[in-house]
């Protein structure tokens, strides 16, 4: 009030020391308090919600758990209280290796463990040289896989794909699907950004016609027609087949989502590469495609899960995957009824998986934030 | 390479010519007609108004932009549509960038090496040996494991600088380094272009720092509507302008 021309023109000389933040509520009554709590609404809201939630879960729990039947070979263990999980082990072993021969199945737990060790290998942090595993994971896995899974060198009895199924079909062809979209799909994505007319065009080509087709009909096609136009002496393998629809069906999907990253990378960085001397494959390599992938993980992983999921559609060609193998279980008379089981089973490993891959990308996106 | 070493050992030849270069963008005329040589060890400042094709006149040294008329040579290799040679001729010109443009998902020092590594195959001791040289040089060498997203604006620009002069380039483009960078951290990155320019490299500064021309450039060059307009040492291009156009442009960025 005194000088109000003084300080208008005043400069603060003492510096106001840090001092701490207010405190904020800790702990659990403090969490539920700010936001389960905070108004009159809040809490009706919260009340209603936790009391649905039991009402839900607990007869699902009192059926999948508490009064279930576990133990047992037939279905005269199950008193049919709660679920009967009996049906499921009784039947793991196709669950898991389909018709393959009970004497090979040891070649199948050879490739599941490999599949197991090569993966933790890659998802283990602590773990060196992830370059020459991953380099192993997708060239020398595959070889000794296929050797082991198919026979028929080495001395390994043959054992032709119709024998395979159940997981170990379903895991076939979701690795082979994820292993061979992606690398494509990258090619793909390039070549519609390439400045050579032919290589875009048939680029732009491809994605849209498999993006264009339900891959029901890409895996009818792969079965029916192509044996059509084919002579009749060169037999393709129907999985093979398969497997090569699935594959570029998705790579097509692929190409998209690695586009959109292509294109949130500023050309800035691709003259900087050039500026620097890099050739062309060399700044996609190091500098743009590192940059986008990293942007799109979570496309990718959703295509990635959207691939293992459809991969239960083979069985419109006649492929007993999980799924299939399951529901062809539900029709043998000596165990009719326990669909529920069956397709809770089908549904928690389908589960177990999808959400695996999705918690795994998301700590590779934190691991690869470099804050920018 | 060899081409290279053998075009520096005749001192006489110039580094950059550019001769009757045009360029369109579409319809629209960005480079008319131009003729300019720059010599060894030359620092030539180019300044105009905004769209009047500076950038782009540099960027098509280095091809980054094609041109369509008239001939570029640099260290004596004549640009064609080939890309080897377009690849040998980056190879001798370092370029710094108004956005920096640092590679985000590379620390600092692997900022520096990508290219010694890829493009000139050294083992990557030798490669991080030079880096921290330059990085030193810039004075950011405590930062080289940093990522560019922690550091300042300033200090990224450093760091450019030394990615740039990693190649060990015989010419270096600098493309308004200083435009997008806080008034704070300007002199910072000057300080090091001039301190390279009294080395002797030769330079070729897209840039409004009047001061920065007038303290290194041995000529600067006026350029409106995609011409060459004036072309003079800093001396007489500041204190005696020719044209109308260059002395309205003076006005306007040392008026104030």
């Amino acid at each position: 009030m005194t000088t109000s021309s003084a300080s208008s023109e005043a400069a603060q000389t003492a510096m106001i020391p840090q001092r701490e933040p207010p405190v904020r509520r800790r702990g659990v009554p403090g969490w539920l308090r700010q936001n389960l709590f905070s108004s009159p609404l809040n809490s009706l809201v919260s009340v209603v919600m936790l009391v649905v939630t039991v009402m839900v879960l607990w007869p699902l729990l009192q059926w999948a758990v508490v009064q279930a039947d576990w133990l047992g070979e037939t279905r005269q263990a199950c008193t049919g209280e709660g679920a009967c999980w009996v049906f499921i082990s009784a039947r793991l072993e196709s669950i898991v290796y389909g018709f393959y021969p009970e004497s090979e199945i040891w070649r199948v737990n050879i490739v599941f463990a490999m599949l197991a060790g090569v993966i933790a290998w890659l998802v283990l942090p602590r773990l060196p040289a992830k370059g020459w595993m991953a380099l192993f994971a997708l060239t020398g896995f595959p070889i000794i896989a296929f050797f082991l899974l198919a026979g028929g060198a080495f001395g390994l009895m043959p054992v032709p794909t119709r024998d395979w199924g159940g997981l170990m079909l379903t895991l076939t062809i979701a690795v082979v699907g994820i292993v061979g979209s992606l690398p494509i799909g990258i090619l793909l994505a390039l070549g519609r950004r390439s400045s050579m007319p032919l290589v875009r065009g048939v680029s732009v080509v491809f994605i849209e016609f498999w993006r264009g087709v339900p891959l029901i009909t890409v895996l009818f096609m792969a079965s029916v027609m192509l044996p059509l136009f084919v002579p009749s002496e060169v037999e393709f393998d129907k999985l093979l087949r398969a497997l090569v629809g699935i594959m570029l069906f998705w790579s097509a999907y692929m190409a998209e989502v690695v586009r959109g990253g292509l294109q949130a990378i500023d050309k800035g960085q691709d003259e900087a590469g050039m500026s620097l001397g890099l050739g062309y494959w060399q700044r996609m390599g190091l500098i743009v495609l590192p940059q986008a992938l990293k942007l799109v993980i979570p496309g990718i992983v959703n295509t990635f899960i959207a691939l293992f999921k459809d991969t239960s559609l083979v069985l419109i060609i006649g492929l007993l995957d999980l799924l299939s193998i399951i529901q062809a279980g539900l029709t043998d008379p000596e165990w009719l009824g326990y669909a529920m089981e069956g397709y809770v089973f089908a549904a928690l490993v389908y589960w177990v998986f999808c959400f695996s891959m999705s918690r795994y990308s998301q700590r590779i996106e934190r691991k690869l934030h470099t804050g920018h | 390479m060899s081409e290279a070493t053998a075009s520096r050992d005749n001192g006489t030849e110039p580094m950059i010519e550019m001769t009757g270069l045009n360029k369109w963008y579409g319809d629209f005329h960005v480079l008319r007609d131009i003729d300019l040589t720059v010599q060894r060890g030359e620092r030539i400042v180019i300044c105009g108004p905004s769209g009047s094709g500076k950038s782009t006149l540099i960027r098509c040294i280095n091809r980054l932009e094609a041109h369509q008329q008239g001939g570029i040579t640099v260290g004596g290799i004549t640009m064609t549509e080939d890309i080897k040679r377009i690849e040998q001729i980056r190879r001798q010109v370092g370029m710094v960038f108004q956005h920096f443009n640092l590679f985000p998902h590379l620390s600092v020092l692997e900022n520096c090496c990508l290219s010694q590594i890829w493009v000139q195959k050294k083992p990557r001791h030798e490669a991080e040996k030079l880096a921290m040289e330059y990085l030193e040089r810039v004075q950011i060498a405590e930062q080289a494991k940093k990522y560019p997203g922690q550091l300042s604006g300033g200090q990224q620009q450093r760091v450019a600088i030394a990615r740039a002069l990693c190649m060990r380039p015989e010419v270096m483009l600098f493309d308004e380094p200083t435009s997008a960078l806080d008034p704070e951290m300007i002199k910072e990155v000057l300080d090091v272009m001039v301190e390279l320019a009294r080395e002797g490299m030769t330079m070729i500064c897209v840039t409004h720092e009047m001061g920065f021309a007038k303290t290194v450039a041995d000529r600067v060059i006026f350029m409106d509507q995609g011409q060459i307009i004036e072309e003079a040492p800093p001396e007489t291009f500041f204190n005696h302008p020719r044209s109308e156009r260059t002395k309205l442009f003076l006005s306007q960025i040392l008026g104030h």
